[in-house]
């Protein structure tokens, strides 16, 4: 467990497009537009699935957190810096900022985030051992 | 959230695991720093019946704590154990370094129904609660109860829970124990008794709560009423059998003589195994075929998957050992295991499993 398999941060999917709703029945949908999009993190065994995702600069995501562990986790999203902070940090609970939720054990929970620039963005998990475990992935923003 | 900070205690011959589940406790005070993780077991099996006996070894401030060890069977009554048996077996090796039936309780479980409880008891300042249910029923049971589980506990709980569904939470009450007298390092022994056909020791929930770098160091006593045949064998990374051979006299008139031990026969044979790996590497459970058959289970020994509730279903491949003339011809009555470490490093993450929130209920 640990480190080394938490390292292997994998595969690469395109994000899903859940955010791109049209409606209205008669009337041709808009396009949907590039900068917003809804991804949906899966969670299990204190993994994000998926842990590698590509969006483009300008695009606001909404991150929809499926925990299917037992146990409660978060999504950070941010830089080293960020993620950093989060995990010398004291924070019970997430929700208030963008990019920061808690997500309790078996359940659901929404953050939304704007990648402005390209770049790297990380994703993590910052209750005590998450991120040591590997409850981490990232964003390329290109 | 920050990680918890993790005293090393090192803790010299003392036995320590829960069943032949291993379970070494978990413990962790209200202040999320880890003052003392040991428990000591014995299991032992007779006639169809495994004994466990198995001490929970604290020492803290105040507060509650907690660990849980997998079981491969529905413990049928749990009670306190003897003071004596698990000195002893320390003693015997300080110097240098079943015929089994299947339970009565239908061990498969829904994997997606609430956690079962089984049995609750108190045992001293021991609250103790045997579960059936699956890797995520019995986290959500425990995270209910006030139990926080390391990262890796998820999948921890569902490697064994995909074999066997029991499980036994303990929740050590230490003022609890303070009140009853209970000194630091104090150990207060638990005798579980569970109709099995499958003996196999966790050794994978030593590793659980642990860092790549640490070391889990751990040894393990077998009492067979022939020389068994082990799954994995010494190739395992992180494990070596140090010694096989019969259990003296001495040894098990003096087990025989504590309380709740006169089941223990007059021959049995004394394997000695060395458990000393990094937890990435400590993947496995040892398999015990004391039968005769020369067939440990690898599905017993975590090498495969599959549900275990019956024993050598699946041959596994034997290791080597098997018949050798020992015992007396039956098919493998009795078993007995220690779980002892020596000398080990523990952490705050759970060793054997589940940590306590504060007290005012904020992870630790």
């Amino acid at each position: 467990m640990r480190r080394g398999r938490l390292a292997v941060v994998l595969l690469v999917v395109a994000t899903s497009a859940a955010g791109w709703a049209v409606a209205a029945t008669g009337v041709s949908p808009p396009p949907p537009s590039p900068q917003e999009r809804t991804v949906t993190l899966d969670v299990r065994y204190s993994r994000f699935s998926p842990a590698e995702l590509e969006v483009r600069p300008g695009t606001t995501v909404r991150f929809v957190v499926r925990n299917g562990d037992p146990i409660a986790h978060e999504l950070i999203v941010g830089d080293q810096r960020v993620q950093d902070v989060h995990e010398r940090g004291s924070e019970a609970h997430h929700g208030d900022r963008p990019g920061e939720v808690s997500v309790p054990a078996g359940g659901t929970a929404t953050t939304t985030y704007t990648f402005s620039r390209p770049g790297r963005v990380l994703l993590g998990c910052h209750l005590p051992g998450h991120w040591d475990y590997g409850m981490r992935g990232v964003m390329n923003v290109r | 959230m920050r990680r918890v900070l993790v005293p090393l205690a090192v803790v010299a011959a003392i036995v320590l695991g829960a069943g032949p589940a291993l379970a070494c406790g978990g413990l962790i005070g209200p202040n999320g720093t880890v003052t003392l993780v040991k428990t000591t077991t014995l299991a032992a099996y007779h006639e169809g019946v495994e004994h466990y006996v198995t001490s929970f070894r604290f020492a803290g401030p105040g507060g509650a704590f907690g660990s849980i060890v997998p079981l491969p069977g529905v413990p049928t009554n749990v009670e306190r154990g003897g003071d004596w048996t698990l000195q002893r077996l320390v003693r015997e090796v300080a110097p240098r370094e079943a015929r089994a039936t299947s339970g009565a309780v239908e061990l498969a479980a829904d994997a997606a129904a609430p956690a079962e409880v089984l049995l609750q008891t108190r045992v001293d300042a021991l609250d103790l609660t045997v579960l059936k249910g699956g890797g995520t029923a019995v986290g959500e049971w425990a995270a209910q109860n006030g139990f926080l589980l390391s990262p890796d506990a998820p999948e921890v709980l569902d490697f064994y829970a995909n074999r066997s569904p029991i499980f036994l939470a303990a929740r050590f009450d230490a003022d609890a124990a303070r009140q009853r007298g209970l000194s630091l390092g104090d150990g207060i022994p638990v005798h579980l008794t569970i109709p099995t056909s499958n003996p196999w020791v966790p050794l994978r929930i030593l590793g659980l709560g642990r860092q790549a770098n640490e070391r889990v160091d751990a040894d393990v006593f077998l009492l067979t009423e022939r020389r068994p045949a082990l799954l994995p064998g010494d190739e395992a990374p992180g494990l070596q059998l140090v010694r096989q051979e019969r259990a003296s006299g001495s040894l098990l008139g003096d087990l025989r003589s504590d309380a709740g031990m006169g089941w223990v026969p007059e021959s049995m044979w004394l394997s000695y195994l060395r458990v000393a790996a990094s937890p990435e590497d400590l993947t496995y459970d040892l398999a015990v075929d004391a039968t005769g058959a020369d067939r440990p289970s690898a599905s017993a020994a975590g090498l495969r998957e599959g549900a275990v509730v019956g024993g050598g279903e699946d041959g596994g491949g034997a290791d080597g050992g098997g018949e050798d003339g020992g015992g007396d011809g039956r098919s493998g009555l009795a078993l007995g295991l220690v779980i002892a470490g020596a000398g080990v490093a523990v952490i705050g993450a759970a060793a054997a499993g589940l940590l306590f929130r504060n007290d005012d209920g904020s992870p630790a």
